[in-house]
């Protein structure tokens, strides 16, 4: 995981941004819990209770806080730069294989508006434009100075060792995500960026290498249980929308 | 259709579900005309292998006619109304590892490849009917089946040989040719083979053809040991003798197998206390796997000699001998069968009379008895050695 603390106070207890906020509840309050539960009364229990809702909150406390993350993702493709390079360069088909966005819109010579779908499926949208860019190596951007995150990207197309193929980088730093939008994204991200971005660079691979994206959604299946449908919701993998699948859609993704 | 579901551990029911449809453009739709069960079902049966969900369609062992093919799938590679045996594994053709024929290992065909590096490291290709973290694949026991990458594994078939020779072209033929193939058998070698079950069974015939002069087989029923004799191998019934290792030491003048192979894997039995730990660790999560033979295998090899595991393994084992397996310098090789590199040449074995690989069948049935056979399978009931399902027949016909 790559998530960092910003917070350069060590540990000054009250500071605003001290470890301490989510620290000493999560202590205090797993020390009720321990404490509740040893009486086995009814009201050690609520003790117990009240004991993890404050643990819980120290624990939101530390998840809210995050407000720096850096997601980077790296796969080998069975291809040569240029054609990497060809693929990756076309912004606007980024959503074909990046299930977490909606949709890339080419709006000035360098500038691109950015839409994915945050939690619940609300849209998140941004403007970024790209600052540098060499044929087959790498495209880098940033996020335009009104736009509304701070972020910065850049994806590398190396040749890999003893010509199996090219090695494609790719990294986002996100910057205190704050405002609605910043803690949207950093919602999306969950708890690994670095998942997210990985993933969307083995669907790349696999529309490079194979012509098309493995799937199994909708296949069949015998009647599923409410667990195992539970547990399809909290998939990692499980883009907010549903992956587009389907003959005609394929057609379209295949640009080779 | 009609499939066969997973319900939950030991419990499988024949549903009716809606007829599978292409997804991708290198899919194809068969039409099944034989399937069967597999003895790594099993594992799947007793709920011993994590992310498998209840509905989830069994099966990776089967054949049938092509109804229908995705827009990528050029008619010189296969098309509507060709006759194929469909391989287990779902291989790309296109990646590194699939141009260097190392199929099962194949880097596009298991969409949910981040579950099995959880487990794992790295994932395998994705397989039919075998587990969410192996791609989640409806599988083959059913009436019809999608099948990815059509235009890489499925095996067409000549017409004129019947399903029961080159159904197992799907999975166990190649598979304990595979096991073999890995045992680095030189001219004059003798292999150890535990697990007499059908791979096992394919194993011995295959070591002989890969110039094996002695195959010593280890099992403990009867009915398979015969099968076992009547392939040419001597024979080992565990239950019978104190110790195996030393049985095979005793047999071999004390040098033990050249190649000793696991056609066993997670689930094996044992006479002594080792297994009943086993058992408990098993049942409690300390392990997933049993590597009761595996254990054994790396105990009885000569010096310098190879081990070769086509027995199924899902996870973590305790007590394996690595003073021994290091001291005696051995190999070991493993790994999904790359079916891809052997159907081919062993139909061409199959249709030259070389072997007749329908010896292994014990029963025929209509779909609908599938959940009890599972369990006659299972229970190593009624000489059950290997299952095939016929999914159009109905009850009243068999």
């Amino acid at each position: 995981m790559n998530h960092k603390n910003s917070s350069n106070n060590g540990l000054s207890i009250g500071s605003e941004n001290s470890p301490w906020r989510y620290v000493a509840p999560l202590v205090a309050g797993a020390a009720l819990t321990v404490i509740g539960l040893s009486r086995r009364s009814k009201p050690g229990f609520a003790l117990a209770a009240a004991g993890g809702a404050i643990a819980y909150l120290g624990w939101r406390t530390k998840a809210a806080e995050l407000d720096e993350f850096l997601a980077r993702g790296s796969v080998l493709i069975n291809c040569s730069a240029e054609e990497a390079y060809r693929r990756y360069s076309n912004l606007e088909d980024l959503p074909t294989f990046t299930y977490h966005l909606e949709s890339v819109k080419q709006i000035g010579d360098r500038q691109y508006r950015w839409v994915a779908l945050g939690p619940a499926g609300i849209p998140i949208q941004w403007d970024a434009e790209i600052v540098d860019q060499r044929p087959n190596e790498f495209i880098s951007w940033r996020s335009s100075p009104n736009s509304a995150l701070v972020a910065a990207g850049s994806v590398r197309f190396e040749k890999a060792p003893g010509g199996r193929g090219t090695i494609v980088t790719a990294t986002t730093h996100f910057d205190h995500p704050a405002g609605e939008v910043g803690s949207a994204v950093a919602k999306m991200f969950g708890k690994d960026p670095s998942f997210l971005m990985q993933q969307d660079l083995r669907r790349f691979k696999a529309l490079i290498e194979a012509g098309e994206i493995p799937t199994t959604e909708g296949q069949p299946s015998g009647p599923r249980s409410f667990a195992a449908r539970a547990l399809q919701a909290v998939n990692p993998d499980r883009p907010q929308r549903h992956a587009p699948t389907g003959e005609s859609h394929n057609k379209q993704r295949r640009t080779a | 259709m009609k499939a066969v579901c997973w319900m939950g551990a030991n419990k499988m029911s024949v549903e009716n579900v809606p007829d599978p449809k292409i997804l991708n453009p290198r899919d194809a739709i068969v039409r099944i005309t034989s399937s069967c069960i597999c003895g790594s079902d099993l594992h799947l049966y007793n709920g011993l292998i994590p992310t498998m969900e209840q509905g989830d369609i069994m099966g990776h062992e089967f054949m049938g006619e092509v109804v229908e093919t995705g827009s990528a799938v050029s008619a010189e590679k296969l098309k509507v109304g060709d006759r194929v045996v469909v391989p287990f594994t779902i291989a790309c053709g296109r990646c590194f590892f699939c141009e260097h024929k190392l199929w099962s290992s194949c880097e596009n065909s298991n969409p949910n490849y981040w579950m099995a590096e959880k487990m794992m490291g790295y994932s395998p290709s994705g397989l039919f009917g075998y587990t969410h973290m192996m791609g989640g694949y409806a599988g083959g026991q059913a009436q019809y089946a999608r099948v990815p990458f059509a235009d890489v594994g499925p095996l067409k078939i000549p017409n004129g040989i019947p399903d029961d020779k080159v159904i197992f072209l799907s999975d166990i033929f190649p598979t304990g040719y595979y096991g073999a193939l890995n045992c680095d058998i030189q001219p004059g070698d003798t292999v150890a083979i535990w697990g007499c079950g059908p791979v096992g069974q394919f194993a011995i015939r295959s070591a002989f053809m890969l110039g094996a002069e002695r195959v010593i087989a280890i099992d403990r029923f009867s009915y398979r040991l015969q099968m076992a004799e009547k392939g040419g191998a001597e024979t080992i019934n565990y239950e019978d003798v104190d110790d195996v290792v030393q049985s095979l030491k005793d047999m071999t003048a004390n040098v033990g197998p050249d190649s000793c192979m696991d056609a066993v894997g997670m689930e094996a039995h044992g006479d002594n206390p080792m297994y009943a730990l086993d058992r408990v660790k098993q049942a409690f999560k300390v392990e997933t796997d049993r590597p009761i033979v595996l254990r054994q295998c790396i105990q009885a090899c000569r010096k310098g000699g190879t081990v070769s595991v086509p027995g199924v393994y899902s996870g973590f084992a305790d007590t394996i001998p690595v003073g021994a397996f290091m001291n005696k310098g051995l190999t070991m090789k493993t790994g999904q069968t790359h079916m891809m590199s052997y159907m081919q040449p062993l139909l061409e074995r199959i249709e030259k009379g070389e072997i007749d690989p329908s010896f292994v069948i014990s029963h025929k049935v209509p779909i609908d008895s599938a959940p009890e056979m599972y369990k006659t399978f299972r229970d190593k009931q009624d000489g059950c050695s290997k299952v095939v399902l016929d999914p159009w027949a109905t009850e009243a016909a068999a």
